[in-house]
């Protein structure tokens, strides 16, 4: 009788461990999707691509034929608009996060603005288009201008740099802040001169990182319209530019397989431009992590 | 005599010492009383953008609504804005997103749990520190990429097995934005089981649970709002995203089940009209915000429901 219960037990305890052993491998396998994705992804934008990535894609301007047609101006036109909106959205974004780590009072108007922040950062990108629309481009007459998109793109981008702005603050420790104080410094000297000092690191990681999200955003831009169709550089800030991802979009709306060749190959130098801009934010982020 | 000439501009150097210090301590004040006021305008900056959104949308939404009944556009079947006839019901529209995200979640929040699960209770140190960076990647990856990965491997694999599908076919998109999503739902369930107490898994090893029993039995009912709020996120993120359906999902509104056929989503159409170069104060301009306008009350809505069950549902321990 005895041996009969520990037979079941044991029969019982196998079926358990094999459940376990066997949704492992699952989950192993559902890990891996991700992983898979990602290289598939890559090597089938290599394949198509590397033919094409030649000197001609950053000399030359767009045209009608494949053969000899680039991306100069979406090219330039992505740094243009990255120079004008990292100071913009550094300024805006990283007073915000001072204010609401180290002025703001707790109340209910901080709190709206804490939770208007996590809201507007799930905002689908498109809508932020639709805002650029009406007010940069229609209400202040920016037309489809550099400074229009730029703005745009400082809006969605916002929300993420304070967020990054508000965690590092917060990670500087009190001490730091007090013994400012004991020095007899007043709040600004303190948080200025104490506070973000030490903050700076991480705050600039955040702002390359929402850099980097920026540089690959398509869908508000065409809301703004950037051309698709640029053969010349934007000289001033209220002349009309286009941006890698868009060049590549009406690359990729042509029916021609030599287009999405060279769709293909402005995918790698966005690639490219995105792993510079997080490969120097993890160098930044592990070289100042220890010092705070 | 030079010694009282000594005295006077020593005398004259204290002053100005005591004036510039003076002039220091003013700038130290003002700056102190000025900069709270400066910094917290650019803190208002991000509720005038909501504010703006809202206000834009619901201005022109209104102008659009003057022409055509808002009746006709919830719950018309037939979405025609350039070709006349002209009609503008939003449900095929509607229908093609919720298609989208459909399918996107079913690909994203099976792989993006499991993966979840492997993370938190059985992967190792080392194969975290090379998984997690990967994904980040993933979720890093501009949409515009994913639209090409979408239209370059997936739609002709889908071809392959389904004779029928075309060249855009709602299948391939929603495949894509799942993949592009497994990252959210991935990082945010991770991030809710690793918030559960050792001590929880502890006991239940004690009592001679499985690994598997710990994490099903125990994790996921504790970190189960967390769990449930990142799905909510993972499908209003679905229902915003707009490059890939631009790309791989075709430009044809049709009210459909079949995953197969093309299809167009709220997104992609707002992209096409825009591309368009439409005149302002036709409408077609104004569907587009009319469309925005549905497009940003069901993903706000989602949002609020993410913090709420996030918030409400949560096992304090």
């Amino acid at each position: 009788m005895n041996n009969i219960f520990q037979d079941a037990n044991r029969q019982q305890i196998a079926g358990r461990r094999r459940m376990d052993w066997v949704l492992h491998i699952l989950f192993v396998v559902a890990t891996s999707i991700g992983v898979v994705a990602l290289c598939a992804l890559i090597i089938d934008i290599l394949v198509d691509g590397l033919a094409r990535l030649q000197p001609d894609l950053f000399t030359n301007f767009p045209s009608r034929k494949a053969d000899g047609s680039g991306m100069k101006s979406a090219l330039i036109g992505t740094i243009y608009m990255l120079l004008i909106m990292a100071p913009i959205s550094f300024i805006f974004g990283v007073g915000a996060a001072i204010y609401l780590e180290e002025y703001a009072k707790k109340g209910r108007l901080t709190r709206l603005i804490q939770l208007n922040i996590s809201t507007l950062a799930g905002v689908p990108s498109i809508v932020y288009g639709i805002l650029g629309l009406a007010l940069f481009v229609r209400l202040l007459a920016l037309d489809r201008s550099l400074i229009a998109g730029a703005l745009t793109m400082t809006l969605l981008v916002l929300p993420i740099i304070i967020v990054a702005a508000q965690e590092a603050i917060r990670a500087v420790p009190k001490s730091r802040r007090d013994a400012s104080f004991a020095l007899g410094a007043t709040k600004w000297q303190t948080v200025s001169r104490s506070v973000m000092p030490s903050a700076l690191p991480g705050v600039l990681t955040g702002v390359i990182l929402a850099m980097s999200r920026a540089i690959g955003e398509t869908a508000p831009l065409v809301m703004i319209g950037a051309l698709t169709y640029v053969a010349f550089l934007p000289k001033g800030i209220t002349d009309s530019f286009t941006v890698i991802p868009i060049q590549v979009y009406n690359w990729l709306s042509k029916p021609q397989l030599e287009f999405k060749e060279l769709a293909a190959s402005g995918i790698i130098v966005l690639l490219v431009l995105l792993l510079l801009m997080n490969f120097s934010a993890i160098l930044l982020r592990n070289k100042y992590q220890k010092n705070i | 005599m030079p010694r009282q000439e000594a005295l006077t501009v020593r005398q004259s150097q204290t002053e100005s010492k005591q004036e510039l210090y003076n002039f220091k301590n003013k700038r130290v004040s003002v700056m102190n009383k000025l900069m709270p006021v400066l910094l917290f305008l650019c803190a208002s900056v991000s509720v005038l953008t909501t504010i703006g959104i809202v206000i834009t949308l619901i201005t022109e939404t209104y102008q659009f609504f003057q022409k055509i009944p808002i009746f006709d556009f919830l719950f018309g079947t037939k979405w025609s804005p350039l070709i006349p006839p002209k009609s503008f019901g939003v449900l095929p529209l509607l229908s093609g997103t919720l298609m989208i995200t459909f399918i996107a979640c079913l690909v994203a929040i099976p792989i993006g749990l499991a993966s979840a699960i492997y993370l938190s209770e059985y992967a190792p140190k080392k194969v975290r520190k090379v998984i997690k960076p990967i994904l980040e990647v993933l979720a890093g990856v501009p949409t515009i990429v994913y639209g090409y990965f979408a239209l370059s491997l997936i739609t002709p694999l889908i071809q392959k097995v389904f004779d029928s599908a075309g060249v855009f076919n709602a299948l391939s998109a929603g495949i894509v934005v799942g993949i592009m999503i497994i990252p959210m739902v991935c990082s945010l369930s991770e991030d809710a089981m690793s918030a559960v107490p050792r001590s929880l898994r502890d006991g239940a090893y004690a009592l001679g649970a499985t690994r598997l029993e710990v994490a099903l039995r125990i994790v996921v009912p504790a970190a189960f709002s967390g769990i449930v709020a990142s799905a909510v996120l993972a499908f209003s993120r679905a229902i915003g995203e707009t490059m890939i359906v631009t790309v791989a999902a075709g430009s044809t509104p049709n009210m459909t089940v079949n995953p197969l056929d093309s299809i167009q989503t709220m997104t992609a159409y707002i992209v096409q009209v825009s591309l368009g170069d439409t005149p302002h104060g036709t409408v077609e301009y104004g569907s587009i915000f009319a469309v925005g306008m549905t497009l940003f009350v069901i993903t706000f809505l989602l949002n609020i429901l993410a913090q709420f069950i996030a918030r409400k549902f949560r096992e304090e321990y």
